[in-house]
């Protein structure tokens, strides 16, 4: 056991450092500049054979990556925000054309206004973009996913680019104690990326076809599929580094969900201020848990059924704001996969902490109360709740 | 310098594309995949060329090629060479890769111009052709940067109170050699023997290398199919479309023009200048251009005498 | 809707839509979008290989006196008649016949 004080920023880029990345090519932007610069300082001091990049923009950051991920290099980059949303088109060409990509998304509030700070929003808006989407609760599962995250996009079933999402300051810029492997341990696990179609002189082929109505539909349904089979090769993956590490992934993780009435389910960090706040009111006597999503694409609608069986209300946090929708894009995954259930839970929508706007343990207990309410009444008062904003 | 004779007989871009008849990129494609050293990977960028040679299933490309999008063949390309040095470091790739762009002057005077920029800059080791046909030809013949001043096009039309492009073409020349880059050049198809030997010498920069290659459009231009060739040597033989090299810094003129004919002549032979002749014949303009044109001139041969 | 029967589907295309056949455009003729064909006069011919280099197609071939038309793929643009620098020239442009 190695511990290393590293923030989250720090345990991504120290992560990527170990995974023998062939190509870093990434634009600096709040919060995730410490992940570029960190790196650049391994390229720097000689301690990695990684060709790193300088882009002039995240869309050329990404465009460079596609290209370098088509020859069968192991690629990362990293972004948030107005970067995210930059490279937009390049995220759904780069799970079109197959690329295996990692990518470290410090989650930041979306413009306008301008914010720095941390939120949902920017990879929210990628939902539909066919990426896996991670997110981590803290800076050691920032390391630990980042390192699974190039097994689970380089496996023959899945070629898809995943994201590893970390929110914005509250996690890029924490320290803590991160447990990490020792080099040869990681080589050991992820090997080297075996292609399974490449740009080679040797092999001339075409990548990037106009692929015209006869065509285009045969090809997204493949992604489909991909998408589908994450699940099975997360799995697989989480297994293998849980006999490496002893710390045990999947696509959720639960508390108190053996006999909670109700709970909340959420993503990132607070899901830390959740489970401290049941494990509070579960000392009263309350019968509260916390359902906490690593894997948000694909939505892991079999296991949120599973989790939910005995359940009578359900908080979903989220951290971002879909204006016109029913609820936000977390809620309306839930709901959605909670439908064809004949007895599914309560489910109301808290919306909370957009452009980093702090969520207290009150906070959280407030949002307990009002689901314990709910499951004693079995009636939602409100649909949605902005929790923490001024009148 | 080579002849025909020695060039290979070897067609690396195939037939049965969709490229229109008597299409510049078509030409310019096969003159490229001549002038190749070795192993070779095409970036391409949205346009006639990417969508005409490539409709799935079929592909017109004998070696690898790659499309990702419209603005960005430099980001990608660069991509492409950094991670086969990468690989090449840790050796898991043991020959050398030339990597050639190819984009229409859509994706490189305007929207890919950002990409371009960054990777000059950070001096990758690859050739950007820039196939310049003058317009967004692929969407049905809109206005670039790369547009010459009076041509007809759909978003600079030819009305009754503005006949055709008000600004002039940008010089694109201009922009990548002052980042400082070893090689950047002109051509015309219609000298095969000087793109040819442009390209080659491109290939074997080390570094970044850029060449603007004017492309004759049929359909863009409105022009008879077979006349593609003799207009972009017009082009030359006017002054219109300058062919020279800046090769570390220094500019030379490859074809020094010492008769040159009048714009006139080219502007007269394609309908996208129509307008500058019926109803109305229309002098002020066709003096504004040349008059551009002998100032373009004699800025680039004061650039030669600089050297 | 019209059923896509004979092509193939989503479980045996290759993935990412790669293609991976060089110059499978080969089999895509497009000589049937000529509304004329260049006709080469051999006796005529010397052999410049001027009309080859212009072909935006590959569609002249080159031998060993002089070339030939591959009529597969020529969208009969003319170029080859136009460039052709013998006079009177070796190429010449006829209309096509139904």
């Amino acid at each position: 056991m190695t511990i290393v004080g590293m923030t989250g920023d720090e345990a991504v880029a120290f992560a990527v450092k170990q995974s023998k990345v062939d190509i870093v090519a990434a634009y600096p932007i709040t919060p995730q500049t410490i992940m570029v610069e960190r790196f650049s300082k391994y390229v720097a001091d000689g301690e990695v054979q990684t060709e790193y990049v300088c882009v002039e923009s995240e869309h050329s950051a990404l465009s460079a990556c596609v290209g370098a991920s088509l020859t069968g290099a192991r690629v990362f980059t990293a972004t948030a925000s107005q970067g995210l949303a930059l490279m937009h088109e390049m995220l759904y060409i780069a799970s079109g054309l197959r690329c295996p990509i990692v990518m470290g998304v410090a989650n930041r509030a979306l413009s306008a206004p301008i914010n720095i700070h941390g939120d949902h929003s920017d990879m929210m808006g990628s939902r539909d973009s066919g990426w896996v989407q991670i997110y981590v609760e803290n800076a050691q599962e920032a390391y630990d996913w980042t390192i699974q995250a190039f097994k689970l996009a380089e496996d023959g079933e899945v070629q898809l680019p995943v994201s590893v999402n970390l929110d914005g300051f509250i996690l890029s810029h924490l320290l803590e104690g991160v447990d990490v492997l020792e080099d040869e341990a990681v080589s050991r696990f992820l090997q080297l990326r075996k292609p399974l179609f490449t740009i080679d002189p040797d092999k001339p082929i075409t990548v990037g076809a106009l692929c015209l109505p006869d065509y285009y539909f045969e090809f997204k349904r493949q992604q489909v599929e991909a998408m589908q089979n994450v699940p099975r090769v997360l799995g697989s993956v989480n297994k293998e580094y849980g006999s490496i590490t002893g710390r045990d992934y999947g696509v959720l993780e639960t508390f108190g969900m053996e006999d909670a009435e109700a709970a909340i389910l959420c993503l990132g960090s607070t899901a830390g201020t959740a489970r401290t706040v049941a494990r509070k009111l579960r000392e009263q006597g309350k019968k509260v848990g916390v359902i906490k999503l690593w894997l948000y694409r694909p939505f892991p609608t079999g296991d949120i059924i599973a989790a939910s069986k005995r359940l009578k209300a359900l908080a979903v946090l989220d951290k971002a704001v879909s204006f016109g929708a029913p609820y936000g894009a977390l809620c309306s995954d839930v709901v959605s996969a909670l439908h064809t259930q004949l007895e599914r839970p309560q489910v109301f929508n808290v919306v909370y902490g957009l452009g980093g706007r702090d969520i207290e343990p009150s906070d959280v207990e407030f949002v307990f109360e009002e689901a314990l309410r709910t499951s004693e009444t079995g009636v939602v008062k409100e649909p949605v709740v902005f929790l923490g904003v001024r009148e | 310098m080579v002849t025909l004779k020695e060039l290979s007989t070897e067609e690396l871009f195939a037939s049965g594309h969709r490229l229109c008849a008597g299409c510049g990129e078509g030409i310019i494609n096969r003159m490229t995949l001549k002038a190749l050293r070795g192993p070779t990977v095409i970036v391409a960028a949205t346009g006639c060329n990417e969508v005409a040679s490539t409709i799935y299933p079929y592909t017109s490309w004998c070696l690898p090629w790659v499309h990702v999008a419209f603005e960005n063949a430099a980001a990608v390309a660069s991509g492409i060479e950094a991670a086969y040095k990468a690989m090449a470091r840790r050796g898991a790739w043991d020959e050398h890769v030339d990597v050639i762009a190819m984009a229409g002057d859509g994706g490189t005077y305007d929207i890919g111009i950002q990409a371009l920029s960054g990777a000059l800059e950070r001096g990758h080791d690859f050739l950007y052709i820039c196939v310049d046909n003058e317009a967004y030809m692929n969407t049905g013949i809109q206005r670039s940067g790369a547009t010459p001043r009076g041509a007809d096009t759909t978003t600079s039309p030819a009305g009754s109170a503005i006949p055709g492009k008000p600004e002039w073409k940008k010089d694109l020349i201009g922009i990548c050699a002052a980042h400082g880059i070893e090689y950047v050049a002109t051509a015309s198809p219609a000298y095969w023997n000087d793109y040819i030997t442009k390209v080659r010498k491109g290939i074997e920069v080390n570094g970044p290398a850029v060449i603007d290659v004017l492309s004759p459009c049929p359909l863009g231009w409105r022009h008879d199919s077979a006349l593609s060739i003799q207009l972009v040597r017009l082009a030359v033989e006017t002054r219109y479309f300058p062919v020279y090299e800046v090769e570390k810094g220094k500019y030379k003129l490859n074809f020094t023009v010492p008769k040159p004919k009048p714009v006139e002549e080219f502007l007269k032979a394609q309908g996208r200048f129509a307008h500058l002749f019926k109803p109305e014949y229309r002098k002020d303009v066709i003096d504004d251009i040349q008059a551009n044109v002998d100032a373009n001139w004699n800025r680039i041969q004061k650039l030669c005498t600089q050297n | 809707m019209k059923p896509e029967e004979k092509k193939p589907g989503w479980k045996s295309l290759p993935m990412g839509a790669a293609v991976l056949e060089p110059g499978s455009s080969l089999k895509y003729k497009t000589g049937d979008w000529r509304a004329f064909r260049p006709v080469v006069d051999k006796g005529k011919c010397v052999n410049c290989l001027l009309c080859w280099i212009y072909c935006p197609d590959s569609a002249i071939v080159r031998g060993e006196k002089c070339v030939e038309v591959n009529y597969d793929y020529c969208k009969g643009c003319g170029i080859c008649a136009a460039e052709c620098p013998t006079k009177p020239k070796a190429i010449t442009m006829v209309e096509e016949q139904k």
